[in-house]
């Protein structure tokens, strides 16, 4: 099963709700193509659903990472919503959870972007 | 396939699609080692990565080297072979992922995850005869098996 995203705009943010595996292959291509594309429009404010995301692995934290650094450096913000148990133990393990901006309410997480700009 | 055999050996070639096979192989024969359902995803994780880099960093993704995978199940550990037909590498050299000027690289995790999960990793590297990693978890001296 590879990897789904699907886009949605909501008050600013797009809302990308992910599903099935982000791994080495097909479904980091997706996502460093998405953030691309996203950064190519225009698109500042990036907020990554993962509460559909069944297998992530090192490639795949590898490109939220790098995901993350690439929005950053054009001057946006990529934040994290909805981690599996599986993606927070990882993030944890590699000490990343302190990096990334992580929610597990959307209202307060598409509400954050616009406190960080203020 | 028997996964209730205490030996489980299985040839995949090099195709990332076949990473798939492996974790569903690694899933079963941990479950009927009678590991739990957190420890039976940190061993298919283990698999997962030590397969790719078998595949990526061992084979090159050539199709036409294959990788071997065995899994033995004793009393006390399963322990999981993958060998490669590659010419080796080295996983001394990949940098602490978690170092503060290592924190945002977006690759060098596999093998310290692969360490994280695992009680014991080993790397046989064999100039033309490829590389073996053998990983080893430990069964809790409680558990039973299914």
């Amino acid at each position: 099963m590879s990897m789904k995203a699907t886009l949605r705009q909501v008050d600013g943010v797009m809302v990308v709700d992910m599903s099935g595996r982000i791994t080495l292959g097909e479904g980091c291509t997706q996502l460093r193509e998405l953030v691309r594309d996203q950064l190519g429009k225009g698109t500042k404010h990036l907020l990554l659903n993962l509460a559909d995301v069944t297998y992530i692995d090192s490639s795949g934290i590898g490109e939220l990472v790098s995901g993350f650094t690439t929005v950053s450096n054009q001057g946006g913000r990529l934040k994290l919503l909805n981690l599996t148990k599986k993606v927070h133990d990882l993030l944890q393990i590699t000490k990343l959870y302190t990096v990334f901006d992580v929610y597990d309410d959307e209202a307060k997480a598409v509400g954050s972007f616009a406190k960080s700009e203020s | 396939m028997n996964t209730e055999a205490s030996v489980v050996e299985l040839v995949l070639e090099s195709d990332l699609k076949n990473v798939e096979v492996a974790e569903e192989v690694a899933r079963r024969v941990s479950g009927t080692a009678g590991f739990d359902e957190d420890d039976q995803h940190r061993i298919d994780m283990a698999v997962h990565e030590t397969l790719i880099n078998a595949i990526w960093h061992g084979n090159k993704n050539d199709p036409n080297k294959s990788v071997w995978l065995r899994f033995e199940i004793f009393r006390d550990r399963l322990e999981i072979r993958v060998r490669d037909q590659g010419n080796g590498y080295d996983p001394g050299r990949v940098p602490d992922p978690l170092k503060d000027e290592n924190l945002l690289n977006s690759s060098g995790r596999g093998i310290f995850l692969i360490r994280t999960f695992m009680d014991e990793y080993r790397v046989e590297s064999r100039t033309g005869k490829g590389t073996e990693v053998i990983l080893v978890k430990k069964l809790n001296p409680n558990h039973s098996p299914e």
